[in-house]
């Protein structure tokens, strides 16, 4: 061990796993050869409320089990009642799973479950979120224990009383959670111990679950998630297909697969609620914010109550003496929406930045210099300091990159033959989180270590900088660090979710790694728990600023982003081509938020009709022209030991808006309804 | 999806059995067995039929084997000298991958992207005659302004269709009953209050060649698709056009639209309204607006009436250039 090894830590090291992804040797869950496995095939209700009174098979089929709430085995009630499954007569939503067909081959399964007759008496259902639904109402609190509302000073009176002063509303649009693996499990009971080979965000997590369900404490199940093709959100808790498999499994005393068709990732798996955001601003004529309010409409399900905090953002992006934030939910009869890469933030900041440009506008402000002007000294809302903020920087430097100075703040200016073409800019914030993991490190006989930790790489590089953490902390090259994850009998971790993952368990490898070293012996363990607990919650975000170029056709109206640029404050970025991937992937996902992605609602039949990558659009390689991401070099030791905040969503928050503002600059147009596509534009272009 | 026998056809004029079905590249007909929309109880594969050439005819037209791959068809100089707006039309469509499969004649029997058609747990007259179009209320942004009716208002998706459709382009056909050929402009039907059919091929009849015209001046011919996306998107509303142009005042024009109709709409008005008349920008709005006068929009596919005037000014208008 030498003192002068260079950091691992910073350095641009390939994913460890690339050349097995690429040559199609990593496993994904259902890839595994699984003993003598039977297939499972998920019959979805065909209507959005009702009753099923029962299902008629035919005896002749080739099955092995077609089950339902009429047979299927008693599940132990917990508290995702989505996971229920088969449990009862009640359709809650269409696409709901009301029963599983288990055969021997995937064809056969798919067969019987077409024609399955399915009895069921149909009620009346509600499908469409309105800001008069006569339902509404204020949950007590919104994702993960937010209040729904705050509210500070006299918002009413100093609108009232504003120089300038906006009032919209913006639409997004339910979106869909398509990672490229769907979800899918090989469920397999054994002496009854449960194993399952499963696409997940949390095997511990998923573990105890799925093994309450059955009545198993955690330790007897055992998951299995080496590889994960994407989870964005949609994979951070168990899904009905682990239940199902499971059921199917115990059922049939085989093996079973299950995995979910990409039309059944537009319901079964949680997806972005739909918003209707009022957004009201009152500006002094110098740009001083006197007033923010941010009001969202959304829906939740009849069986589950998701309430996405989309005006969460607007509590700590701007300083305003008055200011207020709230929440009003639906209870629909549709499918339960629950996290998409950045919830509440990606949708917020579409309202809040969006509504941002239009009062720059208005005051004949530059964007960029309104928001500099409304820059806090300290959270607006709580008080508390930032552990580091950068934004007017990213703001700055962003400019500076992207080439923003001489803008002529005029729309419709610039056109190039057919083409009208446009700049805008929005900012970007994302929460700095971590959660309680723990790590087990072991010298190995042959100089190496292996570092063990239930996390999980959603393709996201998480393995590899794991590995680069340890080998700092341990003051070894990377060679000598054997990574081991995706397994739930490894020591626990916490999800790989809202962008903690690298933070929560970097905290755990390095804590084990000083441990070890510290005691000499050849194996420790360390629960970061009582570290994490203690930190403040407040005052801790990653910044950002985006900022696009839009050429909009004067023919067509369709909308191309010639330049994407981000500039970002994230603490200390631990792996520069990883990160960069992730912040890229956000900012093309924002791309398709901002222009593609929709689900389009058919009320009548209570779904979105558009269930499959053909109808659903998102952003495909032509759409992806000229695309960058850049980083402040941000140190921040109050965060946690590696001084590292969470990269994997900030790029999704406000790149949508960047773009929508641009087609603004563009056009003279304000689509304030996503995705801004040709027909939305064509009549009102000059 | 329902079992099904599998065997490749071994003539063109074989015919086939009640509920058999042709299959080529089998990127539509898979996709509808799988979703349970076609439940065919045998495939017989064209795909190993001699009928994969493209050949040149002595009065200067081309002829394609129904097999030819989009790909191929989109690559061949002939086709890229002599009838750009066909090569064009192909590469808009779909992507690499599909374009290596599809063929000739799959392309042009392609069945509606309708999202209720495609889906079988939904009505559709199209798929379950007499069962109604939730279309009309539901969602029909991208669905037909012209030639529909109260019982469907599908659109065809095809790109090709709308380039072989302006070339004036011949389908030849061979069934039980012998050989015929028919104007691609009148392969696909109207759906009245039949949806179901959509072509005026009888059953087992198939496709054997696509003959394309001899016709000198589409070397001046050109394609232009509006989309949702940048690529790897389905038509929202597109034009194939060739122009001839003599002195400034057009002397022969072709002109079709694409999703905007059951068919490949060839847009007869808009050509008759345009021979004789000087070849400029006011001309060939008016053109398309003599022939979207048929238009009969829904709640949200108005906006096509805007987009196809446009596209017929921008596509005419640069032809029209290049004549000069
Ligand atoms: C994701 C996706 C995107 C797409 N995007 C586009 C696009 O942008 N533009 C576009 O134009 N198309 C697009 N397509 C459609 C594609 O072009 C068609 O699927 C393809 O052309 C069909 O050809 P095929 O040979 O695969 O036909 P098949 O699927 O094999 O057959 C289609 C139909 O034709 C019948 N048939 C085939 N050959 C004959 C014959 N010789 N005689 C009689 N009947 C026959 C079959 O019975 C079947 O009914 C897309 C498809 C997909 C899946
Ligand atoms: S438009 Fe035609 S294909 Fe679509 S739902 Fe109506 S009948 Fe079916």
């Amino acid at each position: 061990m030498t003192a002068t090894l260079p950091t691992a830590v910073g350095a641009p090291l390939a994913r460890l796993e690339g050349p097995e992804k690429v040559t199609g040797t990593a496993k994904y869950a259902a890839e595994y050869r699984t003993g003598e496995v039977a297939y499972g095939w998920v019959v979805q209700s065909p209507v959005p409320r009702g009753r099923l009174n029962a299902v008629l098979a035919d005896p002749a089929a080739d099955t092995l089990a077609v089950l339902w709430h009429g047979n299927a085995p008693r599940l132990k009630s917990g508290d995702d009642p989505e996971l229920d499954v088969l449990q009862s007569d009640r359709i809650s939503y269409r696409g709901q799973a009301v029963a599983l067909v288990v055969a021997g081959t995937l064809e056969a399964a798919r067969r019987a479950a077409q024609e399955l007759r399915l009895d069921i008496t149909t009620e009346e259902h509600d499908a469409l979120l309105r800001t008069d639904h006569p339902g509404l109402y204020t949950p007590e609190r919104v994702n993960p224990a937010f209040p729904a509302e705050t509210s500070s000073g006299d918002v009413d009176t100093a609108l009232a009383a504003a120089a300038v002063a906006v009032d919209v509303t913006y639409r997004t649009p339910a979106l869909h959670n398509n990672p490229m693996e769907p979800h899918a499990t090989i469920a397999r009971w054994q002496d009854g111990d449960l194993e399952l080979h499963d696409s997940n965000q949390h095997p511990s997590g998923v573990a105890a679950t799925v093994g309450a369900l059955f009545g198993l404490p955690p330790e007897r199940v055992h998951v299995i998630t080496e590889h994960v093709g994407g989870g964005f959100g949609s994979k951070g808790t168990a899904r009905p297909n682990a239940v199902l498999a499971a059921l199917g499994a115990k059922v049939v005393g085989r093996p079973v697969k299950v995995v979910l068709p990409r039309q059944a990732m537009f319901s079964m798996v949680g997806h972005r609620t739909p918003t209707i955001q009022r957004i009201r601003l009152g500006a002094e004529p110098d740009g001083t914010l006197t007033a923010i309010d941010h009001q969202a409409t959304e829906q939740t399900s009849r069986l589950f109550e998701f309430a996405e905090q989309t005006t969460v953002v607007t509590r700590h992006m701007y300083a305003a003496p008055n200011r207020r934030t709230g929440h009003r939910l639906a209870r629909l009869d549709m499918p339960t929406p629950r996290w998409m890469r950045a919830p509440g933030e990606a949708p917020g900041m579409v309202g809040l930045e969006c509504a941002l440009d239009e009062l720059a506008e208005r005051l004949g402000i530059d964007p960029i210099e309104l928001r500099v002007r409304n820059e806090p000294a300290v959270e607006p809302e709580t008080g508390v300091p930032f552990t580091s903020r950068h934004y007017v920087e990213c703001l700055r430097a962003g400019a500076e990159r992207f080439g923003w100075a001489g803008r002529d703040p005029r729309p419709r200016q610039r056109r190039d033959g057919d083409w009208w073409i446009g700049t805008g800019m929005a900012g970007a914030t994302y929460p700095t989180m971590a959660q309680p993991s723990t790590a087990r490190v072991r010298a190995l006989a042959d100089g190496a270590f292996e570092v063990a930790i239930g996390a999980t790489d959603l393709g996201t590089g998480a393995r590899t900088i794991l590995t680069q953490i340890a080998a700092d902390a341990l003051a070894v090259p990377v060679e000598r660090i054997r990574i081991r994850i995706g397994d739930s009998t490894l020591p626990k971790a916490s999800v790989a979710g809202g962008s903690s993952g690298s933070a929560s368990w970097g905290w755990a490898v390095t804590g084990a790694c000083r441990e070890l070293r510290a005691s000499g012996r050849d194996e420790a363990t360390f629960d970061s728990s009582e570290l994490v607990q203690h930190q403040e919650k407040d005052g801790r975000h990653a910044f950002g600023a985006h900022f696009a170029e839009v050429r909009v056709d004067a023919v067509t109206g369709e909308v191309r982003v010639s330049r994407l640029f981000g500039m970002f404050a994230a603490g200390r970025i631990l792996n520069p081509r990883t990160a960069r991937s992730q912040l890229l992937g956000g900012m093309i996902m924002g791309m398709g938020m901002a222009l593609h992605e929709e689900g389009v609602l058919d009320p009548a039949m209570g779904e979105w009709v558009n269930h499959d990558l053909a109808e659903y659009h998102i952003p495909v390689h032509a759409d992806v022209e000229d695309i960058d991401a850049a980083w402040l070099d941000e140190h921040d030791d109050r965060i946690n030991p590696m001084g590292s905040k969470g990269i994997g969503e900030i790029g999704i928050v406000g790149s949508p808006a960047a773009i929508v503002n641009a087609v603004w600059h563009a056009t003279g147009i304000r689509v304030r309804d996503l995705p801004v596509r040709l027909d939305k534009l064509l009549s009102l272009l000059p | 999806m329902k079992t099904f026998d599998y065997r490749t056809a071994d003539r063109s004029s074989a015919g086939l059995a009640p509920e058999a079905m042709f299959l080529a590249g089998g990127t539509n007909l898979v996709d509808l067995m799988k979703l349970g929309v076609a439940t065919p109880d045998v495939l017989v594969d064209v795909t190993k039929l001699p009928l994969d050439g493209i050949t040149e005819r002595p009065d200067g037209g081309v002829r394609i084997g129904a097999t030819v791959r989009n790909s191929d068809l989109a690559a061949d100089p002939r086709i890229r000298r002599g009838f750009p707006v066909l090569s064009q039309a192909l590469l808009a469509g779909a992507s690499g991958q599909l374009r290596n499969m599809a063929t000739t004649g799959g392309n042009l029997l392609q069945r509606t992207r309708c999202r209720y058609f495609m889906d079988a747990t939904k009505p559709c007259n199209k798929h379950a005659p007499g069962t109604g179009c939730p279309a009309r209320e539901g969602d029909h942004r991208n669905l037909a302004i012209l030639g529909g009716s109260e019982a469907c208002v599908a659109t065809h998706p095809s790109d090709m269709a709308v380039a072989l459709a302006a070339l004036g382009a011949v389908v030849r056909v061979d069934g039980a009953a012998g050989e015929r050929t028919v104007p691609v402009t009148d392969l696909h039907r109207l759906p009245g209050d039949t949806p179901q059919r959509d072509t005026v091929l009888e059953h087992g009849e198939m496709i054997t060649a696509v003959d394309l015209p001899a016709l000198p001046f589409a070397t001046r011919s050109a394609y232009r698709k509006a989309r949702d996306r940048a690529s790897y998107a389905f038509a929202v509303g597109s034009v194939a056009a060739a122009l001839d142009v003599d002195d400034g005042v057009v002397r022969e024009v072709r002109l079709a639209f694409g999703a905007v109709a059951p068919k490949p709409w060839r847009a007869t008005v808009a050509e008759e309204v345009l021979r004789g008349r000087p070849a400029t920008e006011e001309s060939f709005r008016a053109a398309a607006d003599a022939e979207l006068e048929a238009a009969r929009p829904l709640r949200d596919n108005a906006y096509k009436i805007d987009l196809i005037r446009n596209l017929t000014a921008a596509v005419l208008t640069r032809l029209a250039g290049e004549a000069r």
